[in-house]
């Protein structure tokens, strides 16, 4: 410690250099912490579950384009037979598949009446296979019963009677009920068309992860006539390969005047739905380790350097006396001094970055435990890089000091 | 003399061969990444038909409900009513309009072994063609009178032609789309808008369209709907009819206003227009109509992904760091070699002269840095096009302009990063070196 103050008059000869190796360290914290802070947002993103049985399910699209054309059959029948797979666990006709980023929303209000507060909600048409096709569980009240599956097309404007809703939306909806209490209650679609809730399940993702009440999702007891549907598919589990080509090959060698679009896996629709996260993060990595590198190949540098040009004073300090590891404990005390000015800079970088970035591209405020994480890396990475040089510069011999140039 | 001067800078830089590459391998790095992400942000934010982008406008109009703006802060649907889009098209005083919509339907090529395919629609009125420059291969648009009655008329893309007809001049010959038989009437040629900016609703880099129909069609053969609708209160009535005379939005509309006073004249249609409809019960709340340029539009819409825009900055924070670091390297080095420099002062070297002598190194290792930082950009991108996929199709290819920009941001961190340690190893007084030694 006693050595601060001689290596603080040291540094102030060559302020440039160390204010260069500061501002290096400061600017790659700001961003190693916002970098990190982004990668982690993205990941919680891409950590929440949708509700499903990813693994083990795929959707399948039929469209049909004969003049005679006859949708509720070639439906139930594809239905009836899908579900006769060996492979294949449940299967339902789906207006749209959770993740995909297409689908249908509608606004739920408890009281009726135009400009009453409402919920908005995804809504997904199944019919009574859909609980076990989706893999969702009832925590309260009960299924729909296979008479109350009713057909409509895209103009039909009235709504079954019964719907099950998930909890979060029910908890919307009711804030001071229970589950068991929720069930029964009447809430209003299109502002005065009422629907009874009759189950309550445990979780569901709306079509659109992006969307800010991505677990308000609602069950209606429909399915849709319209040539073009899709059939949400779920495996016996482990077999979801043999079930592709199972489903496909039975649908293919049915001549009902429709074609079969390819088959996509849950598994793809997520990565798909995520994409862009994930190609972020990949991104974000990247730098973060190429930037330490660099910055650690620069102290490397800039150290050596100062090494080589203190060579016969070293050689001196060593002939007076002076022991390797205080040779060693000189450059690295230096090296810590510099990344701390370094580091403080940095704390600040760190936090005005992400308020510009909060404020511009409506980023989530940092949590301050990057930042001694950050700081902690950081004179880690500045030891790591300075030990090399400073190991050499141990070794010089005293007797340098008698050397002439 | 600068040959001279080269070889003493090949011979100062070959003399630390780590040093040199670390240096210009910094300026690389953070060349290549800046390219990298100022390329997508480039392409994303390009202006898709600079030829006229300031006369061509979206025009919005404030259906929505009485209780809530269609979004804060008051802002109008991005998209119209049927009503209005068919409205404006009939009335609106101006050369050039036309409205929009997505659609989708099966297309069943004739022929052995050849399979139907579902087939991305655009429905809209013959003016598109005109407004947006489509180039056709083959034949035209249809005509005004297939406008007014939804004649079966179609235009193919390139793609779909080659599908359908084997890329022959189809002009003439029928398709059979949605179970109906239609006539080729035009082939666009190869047509690729990034963005595509005449509908942004569904994503504004999604691909084109396969085949455009008369807007017409949507009411005759009742197309389905595609992208996005919303509504504000449900359709009243029964059947697709009740859609379309619905509040429900569902199309775009643009037009073509070569002056600043065709625009003022459409802009007095607009608000006469919607006075008229709150005559008629509609447009509850207050008038709020928009007419937005390509770019005003695009901007609006938040085009260019966030994502890409923090990126950008993040990597030219990156590109500070590898500065800095060459900053202080080349500081270093050069503080080195005051002996050298003060001993030529003695002899006789003016200041310039040095000065010069230093730039043509630290020109060097800018050079190999940007030659570098371009390599490593064209891969970089290769690696983004690898993990974004299809979603950034076309919009991660280095173009001239770009490679322009790359080197104009090798040669300005070259500078910048040599200026500094230049100046101030020049300044050396010679005596002062010369006698430490």
């Amino acid at each position: 410690m006693s050595q601060i103050g001689p290596i603080f008059r040291a540094l102030m000869r060559n302020k440039v250099g160390a204010l260069l190796i500061a501002l290096q360290v400061a600017v790659t914290m700001t961003i190693i912490v916002n970098a990190i802070h982004l990668i982690n947002a993205r990941g919680d993103l891409m950590g929440r579950s949708s509700g499903l049985d990813e693994a083990n399910q795929f959707y399948v699209t039929s469209v049909g384009y004969a003049n005679d054309f006859d949708a509720p059959y070639v439906i139930d029948t594809d239905l009836g037979g899908i579900r006769q797979l060996p492979s294949v666990d449940d299967a339902v006709q789906i207006n749209a598949i959770p993740m995909s980023n297409g689908g249908w929303s509608m606004g739920l209000q408890t009281k009726a009446g135009e400009g009453e507060n409402s919920v908005p909600t995804a809504l997904y048409m199944t019919d009574e296979h859909g609980l076990n096709t989706l893999d969702v569980e009832l925590i309260a009240g009960e299924n729909f019963k296979a008479t109350e599956i009713s057909y409509r097309d895209r103009n039909t404007r009235d709504w079954p009677q019964s719907v099950i809703l998930t909890e979060a939306l029910a908890k919307s909806l009711f804030p001071d009920l229970s589950p068991t209490e929720i069930v029964g209650q009447t809430v209003y679609i299109q502002s005065n068309e009422p629907l009874t809730i009759i189950g309550i399940m445990d979780h569901l993702q709306a079509p659109w992860t992006g969307w800010t009440t991505v677990n308000h999702s609602m069950l209606v007891p429909n399915k849709f006539d319209s040539p073009y549907s899709r059939y949400l598919v779920r495996a016996k589990p482990g077999q979801r390969e043999q079930a592709i080509e199972q489903v496909e090959q039975f649908m293919k060698q049915r001549e009902v005047g429709r074609m079969v679009r390819e088959t996509e896996t849950m598994t793809q629709v997520r990565m798909d739905s995520y994409r862009g996260d994930s190609a972020l993060q990949a991104i974000l990595w990247t730098i973060i380790v190429v930037l330490c590198i660099i910055t650690a190949l620069g102290i490397v540098g800039l150290v050596s350097f100062s090494i080589n040009r203190r060579r016969r004073q070293i050689g001196t300090r060593r002939a007076l006396g002076a022991q390797k590891a205080d040779i060693m404990s000189y450059f690295l005390t230096e090296n810590v001094m510099i990344t701390s000015v370094g580091v403080i800079l940095g704390i600040a970088g760190s936090i005005a970055l992400n308020m510009w970035l909060v404020s511009s591209f409506n980023l989530p405020r940092l949590s301050y435990i990057y930042l001694p994480i950050a700081m902690i890396a950081m004179w880690t990475i500045g030891l790591f890089a300075v030990w090399g040089p400073a190991l050499r510069a141990a070794q010089i011999s005293p007797a340098i000091a008698t050397r002439n140039v | 003399m600068w040959l001279y001067y080269t070889r003493l800078a090949w011979l100062s830089l070959k003399r630390h061969p780590l040093l040199s590459l670390l240096m210009s391998g910094a300026i690389a790095l953070g060349i290549g990444a800046a390219m990298t992400t100022i390329t997508i942000n480039y392409l994303m934010s390009a202006d898709p038909i600079p030829e006229k982008s300031d006369r061509l406008f979206y025009v919005q109009l404030d259906n929505w409900s009485p209780n809530e703006p269609y979004d804060e802060p008051n802002e109008p649907p991005d998209q119209l009513t049927y009503t209005d889009a068919t409205a404006l098209k009939a009335q609106a005083p101006a050369q050039l309009q036309t409205a929009l919509a997505q659609s989708g339907g099966v297309i069943e090529p004739q022929g052995l072994g050849k399979e139907p395919f579902l087939a991305r629609l655009r429905l809209t009125h013959n003016d598109f063609f005109t407004m947006f420059n489509a180039p056709f291969l083959y034949g035209q648009g249809w005509s005004d009178s297939a406008d007014e009655t939804g004649d079966r008329s179609i235009v193919l893309s390139k793609s779909a032609n080659e599908e359908i007809f084997a890329g022959e001049n189809s002009v003439g010959r029928t398709v059979r789309l949605e179970g109906k038989e239609f006539r080729v009437v035009g082939v666009l040629d190869e047509w690729v808008l990034k963005p595509r900016f005449y509908d942004v609703t569904t994503g504004a880099f999604n691909e084109m369209e396969d085949a455009y129909l008369p807007f017409k069609l949507k009411e005759t053969m009742e197309l389905p709907n595609s992208g996005n609708t919303n509504c504000w209160k449900m359709p009243e009535g029964e059947g697709f009819k009740s859609f379309l005379t619905s509040e429900c939005v569902n199309f775009q509309f643009w037009v073509q206003l070569d002056s600043a006073q065709e625009k003022q004249e459409y802009v007095s249609f607009l608000n006469a227009y919607a006075e008229e409809q709150k005559k008629l019960g509609r447009f509850p709340r207050p008038l709020n109509n928009r007419l937005t340029d390509v770019m005003g539009w695009m901007e609006h819409e938040n085009v260019v992904d966030d994502d890409a825009e923090v990126m950008m900055y993040l990597s030219l924070m990156f590109l500070a760091v590898c500065l800095l670091n060459t900053i202080g390297l080349l500081l270093t080095k050069f503080s080195f070699k005051t002996g050298e420099i003060a001993l030529r002062r003695a002899v006789g070297a003016t200041r310039m002269q040095l000065y010069q002598q230093q730039l043509v190194e630290t020109v060097f290792i800018g050079v190999a840095g940007g030659i570098g930082g371009l390599i490593l950009a064209a891969l970089g991108l290769l690696g983004i096009e690898y993990l974004y996929g299809d979603q950034v199709k076309d919009l991660a290819s280095l173009n001239l302009p770009l490679l322009g920009i790359g080197i104009l941001l090798a040669i300005i961190s070259s500078v910048l990063a040599g200026a500094y340690p230049t100046w101030r190893t020049c300044r050396i007084p010679p005596a002062s070196q010369l006698k430490s030694e």
